[in-house]
């Protein structure tokens, strides 16, 4: 088992739920995001996901692609961002996840990647374009390190689901609609029966993400799911605020307060 | 039938999960199709009629002469409905995505002949269309996206990363994410998540199957030498296809070279890039050490991709073709000599395949054939090619 695992088991024995928070690795700086990090802690959050920033991040809306783009403005690469995370590693054991393009990965060799999280202490892996098919190509890696491959599901993948969630660890990441990620005013329209699906067919904790922005999404998802992930919203508050550490903090409380 | 995934290593799906069910449904429809006799008939109708297929196999005599070497033919794409080889995909995934019931287009494009060729068969087949370009594209290929307005597309500006056509492919991408239900997306060349890039070379494929039997009516046997430019390879792929089997025939891409592949300016994947993963597929790019993909450099927007088709991947890496370079400096004087010798003003990205070609003719005996794909007509060039003497300094006499 590790952080993630961890830390889903304990809520679930708690009957409590998780919030997933995410923010994208050097934005406004890296310096900043190691304090983002303990900020967004001190706020509430159950799990860090940090986005990896990426020329081309197709799976990402308007606000996410702004913040990869000041991220990689700024100087940040992998090597500093693994950094980062060790220097995160000597203050907590929050449950830490990376949401990261394929290329970064390959770019940077698999195997040296994955050895690289786990020796960091990065929990788990979001490849949002490294679906099913693909897979294979680094399962083997997955399996020789204690990182968790975090797999992914749309209202979409219908029959797909069941094979999609089977090597899957840590969590399920349901995509709450088609598209991209972003502050949106409505779901899939199937949206509940969709994570009812995908409920039915593992054991291991879902969590709902893409879209979720407030206390009443929050609330409205809860109950269907064992986490929610909030990323753009929490992205446009780094960017208005330029990385600030206490309105960062303030807006995670208020989500968490939805729980 | 069966479709493979994969050109050795290449290819692939690495797309988002939302995509995946749609491009296997893609798939599904395609293999169909394709096995569809009165669908076959219906496509070859439209190119016979509407684009005007088959299109000559022209003889370059005075190219031919001056160099004194092989013999030069050209195969005419310039001459299709909408200037150039674009449009016989088109038609192909138009038709296609009727079929699936599909009642919007979207597209990506670069100079704009793809996003025309798209907005021309929309046109035709009464269906909404929007293109996706490049703020930066907009700006160079002005009167392309008049055309396409014209022709009745939505033309939308992409101002994310580098504002060209890899931005525009991202932005189509999302786009399709959003609105899979209803909308087909119509990719413009040889790349993206399978089944994109076999689908593309079907559709393309025509090239070659023509030029294999005109060259066989004008020469009684087969080239030498087949040269066609390479950006994402729809144009190279469609005439290369059908001599793949030939193992006599030498192919040979050309890509983009820029300022010069030693300026870091180019869009030159085979020569400097390595393999990644963009826009759905596994293939040779232009990338840094953590996997940013670079921006690429060409006078010609077509070739202004930082990647390739991944099936050029697979011919490069079993040496099956050749791929080779040429810079922007090379493939304006080889339009501006082929415009006075043959009275036919390529487009820049075919010019880069008869500067290859001008290279190579002299080097052959004169009875080696030499067949480059004049993959589309210069008109829309005019003006950059202007700019670009200007800016030199100097006249062409």
């Amino acid at each position: 088992m590790n952080r993630i695992q961890e830390r889903l088991e304990e809520l679930r024995k708690e009957n409590k739920k998780a919030l997933i928070t995410y923010m994208t690795a050097g934005d406004p700086n890296i310096e900043q995001t190691e304090k983002l990090i303990y900020a967004k802690e001190r706020g509430g959050a159950d799990i860090i996901e940090i986005g990896i920033p990426f020329s081309d991040p197709v799976a990402d809306g308007p606000v996410i692609q702004a913040a990869a783009q000041r991220a990689l403005e700024s100087g940040t690469n992998l090597a500093k961002v693994f950094q980062c995370i060790a220097n995160v590693r000597k203050n907590t054991r929050i449950p830490i996840a990376f949401l990261v393009y394929y290329n970064s990965i390959l770019g940077y060799g698999v195997e040296r990647f994955i050895r690289q999280c786990e020796e960091v202490g990065v929990d788990g892996l979001i490849i949002p374009d490294l679906p099913l098919e693909e897979r294979e190509e680094i399962l083997p890696y997955i399996k020789s390190f204690n990182v968790c491959l975090i797999p992914l599901v749309a209202p979409t993948s219908k029959d797909r689901i069941k094979d999609i969630v089977q090597e899957g660890e840590g969590f399920v990441y349901c995509i709450s609609s088609m598209g991209v990620t972003g502050v949106r005013k409505e779901f899939h329209e199937n949206l509940e029966a969709f994570l009812k699906d995908v409920r039915s067919v593992t054991d291991i904790p879902i969590a709902v993400g893409f879209g979720m922005s407030s206390q009443e999404d929050i609330k409205r998802l809860l109950p269907y799911v064992d986490g929610v992930i909030v990323g753009s919203a929490i992205v446009k508050k780094i960017e208005e605020s330029n990385g600030d550490e206490k309105v960062t903090e303030e807006f995670v409380r208020s989500l968490k307060a939805a729980y | 039938m069966k479709l493979d995934r994969k050109f050795g290593i290449f290819g692939g799906q690495y797309a988002p999960e939302t995509l995946m069910n749609p491009l296997k449904e893609l798939e599904k429809a395609l293999i169909e199709a394709l096995q569809d006799e009165s669908f076959m008939e219906e496509y070859r109708y439209y190119l016979k009629q509407y684009v005007g297929r088959p299109n000559p196999l022209y003889y370059a005599k005075n190219l031919t002469q001056e160099l004194g070497g092989a013999k030069i033919y050209l195969k005419r794409e310039d001459l299709n409905h909408t200037g150039a080889h674009k449009i016989n995909n088109v038609i192909g995934q138009i038709l296609l995505a009727k079929r699936m019931g599909k009642t919007k287009v979207i597209a990506e494009t670069g100079a704009g002949q793809h996003g025309v060729a798209t907005a021309t068969g929309a046109a035709l087949f009464n269906m909404e269309c929007t293109v996706f370009m490049g703020e930066e594209d907009i700006k160079r290929q002005k009167l392309n996206v008049f055309r396409m307005e014209l022709l009745g597309a939505k033309v939308k500006s992409v101002d994310s990363g580098t504002k060209t056509l890899k931005d525009a492919t991202n932005e189509a991408l999302r786009e399709w994410a959003r609105t899979v239900e209803d909308t087909f997306y119509v990719v413009g060349s040889v790349v993206g998540p399978h089944p994109y890039p076999t689908m593309v070379r079907e559709f393309q494929k025509i090239i070659g199957e023509e030029a294999k039997i005109q060259i066989k009516e004008q020469e009684g046997r087969l080239p030498d030498t087949i040269i066609a430019c390479i950006g994402g390879g729809s144009n190279a792929m469609g005439i290369f296809y059908p001599f793949l089997e030939e193992k006599e025939v030498e192919l040979i891409g050309v890509e983009a070279a820029g300022l010069g592949i030693e300026t870091k300016k180019h869009a030159a994947a085979f020569a400097e890039g390595k393999i990644g993963v963009l826009h759905g597929m596994k293939t040779y790019l232009l990338q840094d050490d953590n996997g940013n993909i670079l921006p690429a450099h060409s006078i010609s927007a077509g070739l202004d991709y930082p990647g390739t088709g991944p099936e050029h991947a697979y011919l490069f890496d079993t040496g099956r073709a050749k791929y080779v370079s040429i810079t922007d400096d090379e493939a304006v004087e080889s339009l501006i000599r082929l415009s006075k010798t043959e009275g036919i003003i390529p487009a820049l990205e075919s010019a880069h395949a008869i500067a290859y070609a001008i290279k190579l003719a002299p080097k052959k005996s004169r009875d080696e054939i030499i067949i480059i794909n004049l993959s589309g007509r210069g008109d829309k060039d005019v003006q950059s090619v202007a700019n670009y003497l200007e800016l030199r300094g100097g006249h062409h006499e």
